[in-house]
């Protein structure tokens, strides 16, 4: 579906957050813009974002329109212990797309 | 009984046009039915938008509540001159580090953004920013 790139430290502790970066690669169309012929090119973003880490919210978004194309995302996250961290993205046709990666505590 | 010609075609006019970009209003509006009768108040929140803007199709925004004296539950982000004035809706889960996110949004025109925290304990705070656009996002 989409191509996502997802930066997460390489070195983490418990404990002490840390920041984890994700780039979608996605036009982002809002519905705003019209083609040569005068038509509204149909609006197609990613309206839905869900970061969990083993099954616990860490960051839940909501997208409109006025986030710009290849959308970048920038949160904090805290563990208590190595785990997997679910990037959950849902766009205007439903479709969703999962994409994990994994947190190692030193 | 009739209107005078000239009135009729400005009421014409502003029956076809389609309105462009959101109003203050209408961000009042939205805000007042997120936040309902909790107290409102400026500060804690810090809303991260550089002043003047040289690409309206991407900007870098942040947005961080400092020290909160309770968990963040969620942070809004509204933009008054855009076509649509909501930007964003982000919700902390338990995970989460710290109540702040980053991101690159689309502005039309010159506007204030504004950025409100709903924290646990009910109480909402509110940040904004006038900024300058020079190139707009496109909407052609």
């Amino acid at each position: 579906m989409v191509r996502v790139l997802i930066n997460v430290p390489k070195q983490m502790t418990a404990k002490e957050p840390f920041d984890v970066k994700v780039l979608i690669s996605h036009p982002m169309e809002s519905g705003q813009r019209r083609d040569q012929l005068g038509q509204t090119i149909p609006r197609d973003i990613i309206n839905h974002f869900m970061c969990t880490l083993d099954g616990e919210t860490v960051l839940e978004a909501e997208f409109f329109p006025a986030i710009a194309a290849n959308p970048f995302l920038s949160f904090s996250v805290v563990a208590e212990k190595s785990g997997t961290l679910a990037l959950t993205f849902t766009d205007d046709h439903g479709v969703t797309q999962t994409e994990t990666a994994a947190i190692t505590l030193t | 009984m009739m209107l005078p010609r000239r009135q009729l075609v400005l009421v014409a006019a502003c029956a076809v046009v389609p309105r462009a970009v959101a109003t203050p209003a209408e961000v009042g509006a939205l805000i007042q039915a997120l936040v309902g009768d909790a107290p409102l108040k400026d500060g804690l929140i810090h809303l991260d938008l550089p002043v003047m803007v040289e690409n309206g199709n991407s900007v870098a925004m942040s947005v961080s509540v400092a020290d909160p004296p309770s968990p963040v539950e969620s942070i809004h982000v509204f933009a008054e001159g855009n076509p649509l004035p909501r930007v964003a809706v982000f919700r902390f889960g338990p995970r989460s580090g710290a109540p702040r996110v980053a991101t690159r949004m689309r502005l039309a025109t010159s506007q204030t953004v504004i950025a409100i925290a709903r924290l646990r304990d009910g109480t909402c705070w509110r940040d904004s920013v006038d900024l300058l656009v020079t190139l707009a996002a496109c909407i052609e």
